[in-house]
């Protein structure tokens, strides 16, 4: 079921993942994903909640090429791709600059063009003055800043997320959620963004997508109706709480 | 049923809370920190040299003091006599000599061996066993063995260095290079990066802290291997190993532990360079207390 047929933000746009059909065995038998059917476009954010083990990162790890699904379609029109981890998987050696740096170079941009890109990629998930830092010194969320900047990086126009903030406590979750609408707005990439938060994937998003449990299928699709840059207020509104229900409510379904 | 404590008796372990605090408050009591650090230690020395001084003037015939000299002779009978003093500090600057380059090559064998066993499944099924056994053959046994086929001199002391030492290099570096983590494996692997930038720019680093603690544990060894080999061969330039050989046969107790001693405080002032060095390349990054 669907609140709105007008979506926020023009979906008029290319389509850079598209999924048809698209399923995934393990070699021991186990099936993680049957049937899936997902378009992420430009200037979309698409949320996918789902109960523990459904097989919500395995969608990532197909769309990145980690994992090559084992039978439908995957195509990606972009090799500009952003995957954010559960963990900030930093390098513990190397300081924020260097961190924020790596992608760049192992992709082999020169040093003088990605020594700017990071510094602007730092600045702009707020950890300027943190250049220096090594991970160790670091909060949760500043970790998680950092492995967006280093991502912010490639310019990506897919962004994966694999649970990013599901680690870190709910205010500086908030906050990030914040932050990743802002950069969301200014870029306007195509986001594909894992969660187990109904209330984050509601926040966040322009469409939230249900799966059900093992073996993983998309169970519903709602469109979120709220316009971005989003208040942090909206989620005491009726209309977040009555979507947010609606969402629970299909992920209860889907898990039984 | 759950049982709460009761308000008005004693503290019961039921009530998490309440316990914490009054172990905290207990705490400096039960384990004082009366003493700084260095106490403790020193005291389990004053006690053991006490008990030395008796065993070497109460307990055993004067005739058999050899056995167990009075720690002071030590002192006065051969680190204060120039001769002595001059032989052991000749014999420690050979056996030094031997251990340092026994353990540099041992550090390039067991690195490269550890890289070509993480490149490849097959490579290290085929070499892993050989490590393992390397570790379990008594190295005694070989010891007589490698001075027949390589001579007795220099480089066969060397040889029974590198086999000693070698192990801890080959398993901690294996063990460093494979331990590295999952998403940052899947970090490089997304940039399309090759080998050899996933084992200088990820491996490489990350095993650090395991490849420093492998090279503290064989330092150590090295300097026990240059011993016993020296010991064993007998010929030569002497080291410490032939020095304490010798003073054993000659039964002189006071130059026989200040040799020993001689040797020990060698193979520690080594295993703490490298845990120095260690801390020098990894220990801004890396938290030793995990």
């Amino acid at each position: 079921m669907t609140l709105t047929t007008d979506p926020p933000v023009a979906t008029t746009t290319t389509e850079l993942l598209n999924f048809s059909d698209v399923a995934m065995t393990f070699p021991n038998g186990t099936t993680a994903l049957s049937g899936v059917d997902l378009t992420v476009k430009k200037g979309e954010f698409v949320t996918v909640v789902g109960p523990s083990g459904c097989g919500k990162s395995t969608l990532l790890r197909i769309a990145s090429g980690l994992t090559p699904a084992t039978a439908g379609e995957t195509h990606v029109a972009t090799k500009r791709i952003g995957y954010v981890f559960q963990d900030a998987t930093l390098l513990p050696w190397r300081t924020v600059q260097a961190n924020v740096e790596l992608l760049a170079e192992l992709n082999g941009i020169p040093k003088k063009t990605r020594v700017s890109k990071a510094a602007e990629a730092i600045e702009l998930v707020g950890l300027k003055g943190f250049e220096k830092h090594l991970p160790k010194t670091l909060s949760g969320g500043m970790r998680m800043r950092a492995s967006l900047a280093r991502s912010l990086t490639l310019d990506p126009e897919l962004f994966l997320f694999d649970e990013p903030f599901g680690a870190l406590d709910e205010i500086t979750r908030e906050r990030l959620n914040d932050e990743l609408i802002k950069l969301f707005t200014e870029q306007q990439f195509a986001g594909l963004f894992i969660t187990h938060s109904v209330s984050e994937a509601v926040y966040l998003s322009t469409r939230v997508v249900v799966m059900s449990g093992r073996p993983g299928k998309i169970v519903e699709t709602f469109d979120v109706p709220f316009a971005y840059p989003r208040d942090p207020e909206i989620r005491f509104t009726p209309e977040f709480a009555e979507l947010a229900g609606e969402v629970s409510h299909a992920l209860r379904e889907g898990h039984s | 049923m759950t049982t709460t404590a009761p308000p008005t008796g004693p503290v019961t372990t039921s009530n998490p809370k309440i316990r914490t605090i009054s172990r905290a408050s207990e705490m400096p009591a039960r384990r004082g920190a009366r003493f700084p650090s260095w106490v403790p230690p020193v005291l389990v020395f004053v006690v053991i040299v006490a008990l030395w001084y008796f065993v070497s003037y109460v307990v055993i015939d004067p005739k058999q003091s050899f056995l167990v000299p009075p720690p002071h002779t030590i002192f006065t009978d051969a680190f204060f006599d120039p001769k002595t003093l001059g032989d052991i500090m000749e014999a420690l600057a050979r056996s030094a000599g031997v251990a340092l380059t026994g353990l540099a090559i041992a550090i390039v064998i067991g690195f490269v061996w550890a890289v070509a066993m993480s490149q490849a499944r097959w490579i290290e099924r085929s070499l892993f066993p050989y490590a393992v056994i390397l570790q379990c053959i008594p190295i005694l046994a070989l010891v007589p063995l490698i001075g027949f086929w390589f001579g007795f001199d220099f480089p066969a002391r060397v040889i029974v260095c590198i086999l000693i030492a070698l192990f801890p290099i080959v398993s901690n570096t294996l063990f460093g290079l494979q331990s590295v983590d999952k998403g940052q494996r899947e970090l490089f692997q997304l940039q399309k990066a090759n080998r050899w930038t996933v084992l200088t720019k990820l491996e490489f680093p990350a095993a650090l802290p395991a490849i420093f603690a492998g090279m503290r544990i064989s330092a150590g060894l090295a300097v026990v291997g240059a011993i016993v080999g020296d010991f064993f061969f007998r010929r030569g330039e002497p080291g410490l190993g032939a020095l304490i050989s010798n003073y054993q046969s000659r039964v002189q107790g006071p130059e026989l532990f200040a040799a020993i001693i001689t040797a020990a405080l060698f193979g520690v002032v080594v295993f703490l360079v490298f845990g120095w060095l260690g801390k020098l390349a990894v220990g801004k990054w890396y938290d030793y207390s995990k």
